[in-house]
């Protein structure tokens, strides 16, 4: 651990891995609680994989492969939006199409430039070790985005989340918000890409959500939650695998999948002990099943 | 005066399966309305119709005089309140709050008002000592409080109700019709429901649907109208039909 302290106050990449880290957290925390409460994980993994579609393209026009995955993701979260509006009957499929079509044309536009080799890894797997002062200033106006957009729409993005209907019946304009909380999911994953990778991703977005999820009542306290648990993955997984020189993103992502793991134990140890106590409680002063 | 609501040879198909024909119907202020049928008669349509999250394929709808859509700020909707997911992260209040969101509503917090109103509903249904529970915790009677309270903070003219009564015990269902009733002093209400035997005793009118809908005062029900619209005599609505 000391070790890599020493580091991070020593090396910029790594004061730059660790401000990534914390970006990240912020925008997996609060944009992964709605796609955990919404159920809508399967989406966020067809946003994310037609990622590598817009990056193959933008290596071959050597355009910025960052400003390919924004456009992309924003292209697929639009797109998949209008499909539950219009199509909903054939939804999975479309993303399940979209999802495998994405990473092709990632893959052949990447062939068809010459010298890409070492980027495709870092795209598929992350490299939260590469983030340089521009990435990062890039990452910060993502986060800032996404802040100031829940911050507005916090509430109308929850009457979505929980009553679709009640929401058009309350004259919301459903389909655009729905589409809007779409474009904020595909922002956090061209964040999460640059830490754990396109394939990873899901996990960074769902994982820390859902442990949230277990133990808060409210969805500002889930979010405020999963951004805590989210920089305990990065930051945690980041320290392992610089000590164990292992790859950080896979490190991060098995860290966060046994504590999910653990909670999801800790739950239900919790709450037999509270069936147990309770019944204990009840069982003196009547003998029915309160 | 003009009419809560107005259907005029209304039918509604999906692709070529005819669901409404034919419908008319006029609710005037203050009725109170139950809708009952069997599954699949069209009950769901007929609402969604109302609430204009459908749009006939023939014939007039009017609510309040106006194209049903305009009408939806006038209109409180109380869905059935097994519909959500339970472990959903919203408080009662919060619930209740969503009730005062609406298309302006762009500053990130709820004023002061909504917050006193939202209270107010919270307390006509008595269910103010839930506020800050999880609405997944709550059993079948306070979340369909909880969901008239909500439908209630929007002010409405009229309220709607899809299957009050749905999994709540008898002495529940008692208190959500008492409350009905006095509501019902001051706004329109319809109900949906398949049990025709509780609703009859409270409401005025009873609009039978099975893809064609007869209305009858409650007085004239009897026990040939429903095994008629249900086509079939069976037990459970006989047993139902102790007017």
């Amino acid at each position: 651990m000391g070790e890599f302290l020493g580091a991070v106050l020593k090396y910029s990449f790594m004061q730059n891995a660790v401000f990534a880290g914390v970006l990240a957290s912020l925008a997996s925390g609060l944009i992964g609680t709605y796609v955990v409460v919404k159920r809508i994980t399967f989406i966020s993994g067809g946003i994310a994989h037609t990622v590598l579609g817009g990056m193959g393209v933008a290596y071959y026009l050597g355009v910025d492969p960052l400003a390919g995955a924004i456009v992309a993701a924003l292209g697929a979260a639009v797109l998949l939006g209008f499909v539950n509006v219009k199509a909903k009957q054939h939804e999975d499929t479309i993303i399940g199409a979209l999802w495998a079509v994405g990473m092709a044309v990632g893959i052949v536009f990447m062939s068809l430039t010459p010298g890409y080799n070492v980027d495709l890894m870092s795209f598929l797997f992350g490299n939260i070790l590469m983030v340089t002062n521009p990435v990062l200033r890039i990452l910060i106006y993502l986060d800032l985005s996404i802040i100031l957009l829940v911050t507005v729409f916090y509430r109308q993005f929850l009457l979505i989340a929980f009553d679709e209907e009640h929401a058009r019946l309350r004259g919301l304009p459903v389909t655009f918000l729905y589409i809007l909380l779409l474009c904020l999911i595909a922002l956090t994953v061209v964040i999460l890409i640059k830490i754990v990778g396109l394939i990873m991703v899901i996990a960074l977005l769902t994982l820390p959500a859902a442990i949230a999820g277990l133990f808060t009542h409210t969805l500002g306290y889930m979010m405020g939650a999963a951004t805590g648990l989210s920089l305990v993955f990065t930051l945690g997984g980041l320290a392992v695998a610089y000590n164990l020189d292992l790859p950080a993103g896979a490190v991060i992502v098995i860290t966060a999948g046994l504590a999910y793991l653990l909670a999801l134990g800790g739950q239900k140890l919790f709450i037999n002990r509270l069936k147990a106590k309770a019944e204990k409680e009840t069982q003196p002063s009547d003998g029915s099943l309160a | 005066m003009i009419p809560v609501i107005k259907l005029e040879g209304i039918s509604f198909a999906y692709e070529d399966r005819l669901i409404l024909e034919n419908l008319n119907l006029e609710v005037k202020e203050k009725d109170f309305l139950a809708i009952i049928g069997p599954n699949g008669g069209g009950k769901t349509t007929l609402l969604r119709l109302i609430l204009g999250t459908l749009r006939p394929n023939k014939g007039d709808l009017r609510v309040f005089g106006l194209a049903p859509k305009k009408a939806r700020h006038l209109i409180g909707y109380v869905p059935q309140h097994g519909l959500f997911d339970q472990d959903f992260p919203i408080s009662a209040l919060d619930v209740v709050l969503t009730g005062r969101l609406g298309l302006h509503s762009l500053f990130p917090r709820y004023s002061a008002t909504d917050l006193a109103l939202a209270k107010e509903a919270m307390r006509t249904l008595a269910v103010e000592d839930l506020a800050n529970l999880r609405y997944g915790e709550l059993s079948g009677g306070q979340k369909q409080r909880v969901l008239i309270a909500r439908a209630l903070v929007g002010k409405p003219k009229l309220l709607i109700l899809d299957e009050p009564t749905s999994s709540v015990d008898s002495r529940v269902e008692e208190d959500v019709y008492a409350l009905l009733t006095e509501l019902n002093e001051e706004i329109t209400i319809i109900i949906v429901s398949h049990d025709l035997g509780f609703v009859s005793s409270y409401v005025d009118q009873v609009a039978c649907l099975n893809r064609r809908m007869v209305i009858h005062t409650t007085e004239e029900i009897t026990k040939d109208v429903v095994a008629g619209l249900y086509q079939s005599p069976m037990d459970m609505i006989e047993h139902q039909c102790n007017l």
